[in-house]
């Protein structure tokens, strides 16, 4: 399996490195939208009640960073149906002797693509100001966190791909992540939202995802058990979906 | 056939190759207000900031789905394009009576015709939402006009980029650029409540801030001389900019041909 995994991260790191219109979307979106929210929207720290001591660059930084892992998994499910679409996918079943490994190809480089887009923007944000007050430790638990939900992300969308095998299903792997993470509090905290979108976002996972990322960027513990908590069962769950959607593909 | 005649007919014809794929049709329709919605939500408290121009969020950002609509719409159609000469379809135009100038314009008249209709499905979902218009009856067809001079505006860009690409994914991949220009931009927030100078100052030379406040300012100002006269000035620049570009690619192209 280690073998099928490393051939199919390696191949997919290749793609993702070496073409320019691979690279520069899944780059300049986290980008453009962490330049566009923290950039603009830095007067909101200003509000009664937004209390978060990092500063509002620091406060987007924890969501353009999660909000990138999981649409880099959704890009991975993307990769996927082309693949199928392509015949490539049907060849890399009958070579592969462990198919799952598969699956953790493909995760492993959605991961490190992720990490790499996510230096980008660390570097973009520090150079506009952007406070970090986690330790290295609050920092690697950071990392552990995006890396869970790029998982996440990656294994939905490849459940999703490797059922319907085709690019048309584009939208059924995008919307459902696209509804979590923009019906989470992104631009204040969750104290702040009012009416319907404060009911949605107390219930929806990705609140708990960018709480504890949050927290740790602002050197603090507080609501990380619970975001671990939530993140390792859904990966969990997300694993059975895709090795589900993997035996659907093997009957075809 | 008269140069109307064949812009009406290759209107026709981009409008309804468009309306037949219902996946990008879709999108276009419910990106726009689904942004519009969450992001007025999220932000609601905004509104309470010292300065703010308008009575809610919802109001501030009434404008936004416009400009959406029309860059996704537009981007279709220089997509389209690219995908007329990837395909030969282009050439084979060339050796009709069809006019250099009838084949651009029919291209972007079918992405307008679409944009008006997308236009009303955003202005009544925004009204839903609870946004209110202060320019009245009369402002409504002045805020499609300058949102539709705006997708004109990005469709002659996109078609200059198919001409000199021949390619539909190259038009494709110059999406990012285009939300770079909305999301630097006085988009989410009055330039003068930005409190990095070094992000009013970029919305300050992007000319898409200046479309979008021509726009925002007939839903929370009413009739505001000066944010027309800017937006509609920077949009009409940028057509005669844009259209000049895509003329001087389309004849190299034809040229190449």
């Amino acid at each position: 399996m280690i073998h099928v995994a490393l051939a199919v991260g390696f191949r997919g790191l290749k793609k993702s490195f070496t073409n320019l219109a691979f690279v520069l979307p899944a780059l300049m979106f986290p980008v453009i939208f962490f330049v566009g929210f923290a950039g603009a929207l830095s007067d909101v720290d200003q509000l009664p009640g937004f209390d978060y001591a990092p500063g509002y660059e620091t406060f987007q930084f924890g969501f353009v960073m999660l909000q990138s892992a999981a649409m880099a998994g959704v890009f991975t499910g993307f990769g996927i149906a082309q693949d199928f679409e392509r015949g490539f996918a049907r060849r890399l079943m009958i070579a592969a002797p462990r198919r799952s490994g598969i699956i953790v190809g493909y995760a492993i480089t959605t991961m490190i693509r992720w990490f790499f887009n996510t230096l980008v923007v660390v570097a973009i944000g520090l150079l506009i100001g952007m406070e970090i007050l986690g330790n290295p430790l609050e920092l690697f638990a950071l990392v552990l966190l995006g890396l869970l939900v790029s998982l996440i992300g990656t294994l939905w969308a490849a459940g999703v791909a490797l059922r319907l095998r085709s690019t048309q299903a584009g939208p059924v792997m995008q919307f459902p992540i696209f509804l979590l993470i923009f019906l989470a509090p992104v631009f204040v905290p969750i104290d702040l939202l009012t009416g319907w979108i404060h009911a949605v976002a107390s219930v929806n996972p990705f609140t708990a995802f960018i709480e504890g990322a949050r927290s740790l960027l602002a050197g603090s513990t507080d609501e990380v058990a619970v975001a671990f908590g939530i993140a390792v069962p859904l990966a969990a769950l997300a694993g059975i979906w895709a090795l589900t959607g993997l035996r659907s593909a093997e009957r075809g | 056939m008269t140069a109307a005649a064949q812009i009406a007919f290759l209107g026709r014809r981009a409008f309804l190759r468009s309306i037949r794929q219902p996946g990008q049709m879709a999108f276009a329709l419910v990106f726009p207000l689904f942004f519009l919605f969450v992001v007025a939500s999220g932000l609601d408290r905004a509104a309470s900031l010292p300065g703010f121009p308008a009575d809610s969020y919802v109001d501030f950002m009434f404008a936004i789905p416009f400009v959406h609509g029309a860059l996704f719409t537009a981007l279709n159609s220089g997509i389209e394009l690219g995908r007329d000469i990837d395909t030969g379809f282009l050439n084979r135009l060339a050796l009709t009576p069809a006019r250099g100038i009838a084949i651009m314009l029919g291209n972007l008249a079918g992405g307008v015709a679409l944009v008006l209709i997308q236009y009303c499905i955003y202005f009544a979902g925004g009204l839903l939402m609870g946004a209110h218009f202060e320019a009245g009856l009369l402002g409504v067809p002045v805020l499609f006009l300058l949102a539709a001079l705006g997708a004109v505006a990005i469709g002659a860009t996109a078609m200059t980029f198919a001409l000199r690409s021949g390619s539909p994914e190259a038009v494709q991949g110059i999406f990012p650029l285009f939300f770079v220009g909305l999301f630097l931009s006085s988009m989410n927030m009055p330039r003068n409540l930005m409190e990095n100078s070094w992000f009013q100052w970029i919305a300050t030379v992007n000319p898409v801030s200046y479309l979008i406040e021509g726009l925002r300012s007939l839903v929370i100002v009413g009739w505001d001389p000066e944010a027309l006269a800017i937006g509609f000035g920077v949009v009409l620049g940028a057509i005669v900019l844009a259209l000049a570009t895509s003329t001087h690619a389309f004849r190299a192209r034809m040229t190449r041909t």
